[in-house]
């Protein structure tokens, strides 16, 4: 039931604690939290950075702006509809395609035009930003994420989260949602979380709400082929987001687009701890290695070091192995 | 980032709150816990006079706080006099003054005291000896022969005190039955001492016997040798001071003067009861020293505002150890502290009910609101109303059921359990009912554990009487915010990490 808390130190297991203080506290300077904490700025940043970001289709500022939602996505099959200052990913409402009738969510449910209005109009009033304050609605093209992932999520996109640490990527989890987690990509409300080799992309294990996890829960595809393709350049994506933000504890969000490789979704200056559970890792060793580096080093630098350093083999590289000599004997 | 500042602020904080809740516990007797007993003397003089008629002034030594005794409260009962309190040479006076006064006078005074062995008076200097004393013959050779034959078998003040009384006890000689027709005992004795050079002088006491009533008070010797004083019986020539005897009007030639009436008399009734400590400790007078600083200098009205003002960052540490030591969900972080202080005028049941009841309520009554679709300043606000009819018609309903208990619910702070209806509603609409569940629970149970801590006899009554006691919250809780450790239920979480 529970550990003793020398065995999870003996791992390099932080807890929130420490996470918040030693890292979060000492390595996130406050005046930053804003390039981060809102969205589209952090979509206006990564622009002028060079970072690739999904197509901004158009943003929503006033309350008599609202009825205008429909004209702005009229031209599009599918989009998102997001709060620049939500958190967590509450209030996202993903669209995949629209027709005379209505708009179609991943799901299949279908709203009208008012229930969009009424959505832009919630994230406005603040209902998803933090203490309330009032917001902009952000609407952004649908990712068309690569078909080699559709198995491996029900409803929504996959999304891969790289901690970034001093700008060095130190550890990777990809998300895959589920029908308990309602296509939303939050691990605490049921998603897989896919542990990722820092080397090669390759998954290692998989947790859902915790614990040891094997195949995808809806599709019952076995985790142990997941490969992120464009691996190197996600990397180069993630660690560069250190120099664009100036914040030294990290969390990067990403997608694979089918036509434009890895695109930066959002930045989290609190990134939680669960990717410790999906990497069956505690991420103590890896930042103290990253803090014993001298500073100045290149993107570049910075990614082949954690390539080389970070590098680990998991269970079900084993089992993936394990698969594919069986399919080459028979 | 040198962290020798921060255990500095901390370890100062925590010095100065024990040094300040350790001084007043030694200097004021403020005891450790709520339900030690203090014994509480109450004394009533009453004096008695016949006015002559035109003005009358009548003056009272009154009693200080002195070994063994703590002066609390004191009352006067006087109709028509005006009355003042005057301090001369170390004592105390009433003054009663009236412009035309006939026939028989009556006045009260009683004064409440503390047993407090801790007591100390502030000593009076020793008297000075007027020389020489005079004495008309024969009287002078009766007092040289008692204070020679005294003196030749004593060996120092006191000693030559004690034999001095045993000359006129038992076996009276000529000399002191001589004596004894021209002055009063205690006085004689006074001037015989003086005569030999021995610094001494009257006093008055009253002992103290639960329930006795018409009581007077009894001279008493006060002997000084230089350093020291000591209490001498007069009848007996017993030293030593009684554990009974409250001194009364020390060092004050007369107890009772009357001026403008005659056959003044003063009598004493008393009475001993036991009372709580925290009590007696309230009736102190406050000396308003800065060291001093008490809530008990305050009017009553702002005391019991304090009181429960000072029970909040107990309710915050609780919070704080739920939070970081436990890792406790709640909805808003301090939101259960508020509802602790209102389960505190409710009582833990009734508030326990009645916050499930609104809640729930009001969360039935959000989900109708969220159709509407309004704005989110608006929806607040509605809920706001939508919560105070609740309360007010669960009040109507209790008191037509007869719970009066029910009519407590007003003290839940509105606003607060609005955003906390509102928070539990959009929580529910994101993530569920499995979350609503963890944060209200979370938030119901650090709230009850949170009143525990608050309505604890011990905690309020150390909180309200130790204002040091907040500084050492304060070291507390920025040590707590200092801890990296692992939470309590992160023991639980990662433990899947800890078996490989």
């Amino acid at each position: 039931m529970w550990a003793p808390p020398s065995r999870l130190r003996a791992s390099g297991v932080i807890g929130m604690n420490r996470r918040n203080i030693r890292y979060i506290g000492r390595y996130n300077d406050r005046r930053h939290y804003p390039l981060v904490d809102d969205k589209l700025k952090t979509k206006l940043l990564a622009q002028q950075h060079g970072i690739t970001t999904p197509a901004l289709i158009g943003t929503v500022t006033s309350q008599f702006e609202v009825k205008q939602v429909a004209a702005l996505v009229a031209a599009q099959a599918g989009f998102v509809i997001k709060p620049a200052k939500g958190s967590g990913g509450k209030g996202i409402l993903v669209i995949e395609h629209q027709d005379g009738d209505g708009y179609v969510k991943p799901s299949g449910h279908r709203l009208r035009r008012e229930d969009l209005e009424r959505h832009v109009s919630n994230i406005l009033s603040g209902l998803y930003s933090l203490g309330g304050s009032p917001d902009v609605a952000v609407i952004e093209s649908l990712i068309a994420f690569d078909e080699t992932l559709a198995r491996y999520t029900y409803e929504g996109v996959p999304d891969i989260r790289v901690i970034v640490f001093r700008g060095y990527p130190v550890m990777a989890m990809m998300r895959l949602s589920t029908a308990a987690s309602d296509g939303k990509a939050n691990l605490h409300q049921g998603a897989v979380g896919v542990g990722l080799d820092m080397a090669s992309g390759h998954a290692l294990r998989g947790v859902q709400h915790d614990r040891p996890r094997h195949d995808h829960p809806d599709t019952g595809h076995p985790l142990a082929g997941l490969r992120v393709s464009h691996w190197d350049t996600l990397l180069h994506l993630a660690a560069s987001c250190y120099e664009m933000t100036a914040l030294g504890y990290l969390g990067t969000d990403m997608v694979l687009d089918r036509d434009h490789g890895p695109m930066l979704l959002e930045l989290n200056a609190r990134p939680g701890l669960a990717i410790q559970m999906a990497n069956g890792e505690g991420l103590r060793r890896r930042l103290d290695t990253v803090e014993r580096q001298a500073t100045g080093m290149s993107v570049a630098q910075r990614v082949a070091f954690a390539r080389r350093h970070f590098a680990r083999h998991g269970e079900l590289q084993d089992a993936g192995g394990r698969l594919a000599r069986e399919e080459a004997d028979a | 980032m040198s962290r020798i500042p921060f255990y500095g602020l901390v370890g100062l904080l925590l010095l100065a709150g024990i040094a300040l809740t350790l001084y007043r516990h030694l200097a004021f007797d403020v005891p450790w816990s709520p339900g030690e007993q203090r014994q509480v003397w109450e004394v009533e003089a009453q004096v008695n006079f016949i006015a002559d008629g035109g003005p009358a002034r009548v003056e009272l030594a009154l009693p200080v706080t002195q070994q063994g005794y703590r002066v609390l409260t004191e009352n006067t009962a006087s109709s028509g006099y005006g009355l003042s309190f005057l301090q001369e040479q170390g004592v105390r006076h009433a003054q009663w003054a009236i412009r035309k006064a006939a026939g028989a006078q009556r006045l009260y005074y009683s004064v409440q005291v503390l047993v407090d062995p801790r007591a100390r008076a502030t000593p009076a200097p020793p008297p000075v000896i007027e020389s020489p004393v005079a004495w008309e013959p024969p009287y002078d050779t009766a007092a040289r022969e008692i204070i020679d034959q005294a003196w030749r078998h004593s060996a120092d003040p006191f000693t030559f005190a004690h034999r001095l009384v045993e000359r006129f006890t038992d076996a009276q000689s000529e000399n002191a039955r001589l004596l004894l027709t021209q002055y009063d005992r205690a006085t004689l004795l006074v001037r015989l001492l003086n005569q030999a050079g021995v610094a001494a002088r009257q006093v008055s006491g009253l002992s103290l016997e639960d329930g006795r009533r018409r009581q007077h008070l009894t001279p008493w010797l006060e002997v000084f040798d230089g350093r020291e004083r000591i209490l001498v019986d007069p009848v007996t020539g017993r030293r030593g001071r009684p554990d009974n005897l409250l001194l009364w009007g020390a060092g004050s030639p007369a107890v009772l003067e009357v001026q403008g009436g005659s056959r003044s008399q003063v009598s004493f009734s008393m009475i001993r009861h036991n009372e709580p400590a925290a009590v007696a400790v309230r009736n102190q007078r406050a000396e308003d020293t800065l060291l001093n600083f008490s809530i008990h200098s305050l009017p009553l009205e702002e005391q019991s505002l304090f009181k429960t003002i000072l029970l909040i960052p107990i309710g915050a540490l609780v919070v704080v150890i739920l939070r970081v030591l436990v890792g406790i969900k709640t909805s808003g972080t301090f939101m259960p502290v508020l509802i602790a202080l209102a389960f505190i005028q409710t009582s833990l049941l009734t508030g326990v009910v009645g916050f499930l009841l609104v809640v729930a309520v009001g969360l039935v009554i959000r989900s109708y609101l969220s159709y509407l679709n309004l704005l989110l300043v608006a929806r607040v606000s509605a809920v706001i109303i939508t919560v105070i009819a609740i309360i007010s018609l669960f009040s109507v309903l209790a008191y037509r059921l007869g719970l009066n208990a029910g009519l407590t619910i007003t003290f839940f702070p509105m606003i607060i359990l609005s955003w906390t209806i509102e928070r539990m509603s959009i929580l529910w609409e994101e993530e569920g009912p499995r979350e609503v569940l963890i944060q209200g629970g979370g938030s119901l149970l650090t709230a009850v554990l949170a009143f525990l801590a608050m309505n604890n006899p011990w905690v309020r009554h150390l909180t309200f009487n130790f204002i040091g006691l907040q500084l050492i919250l304060m070291a507390l809780i920025l040590t707590l915010g200092n801890y990296t450790g692992y939470r309590l239920l992160e023991l639980r979480r990662f433990k899947p990490l800890a078996e490989d």
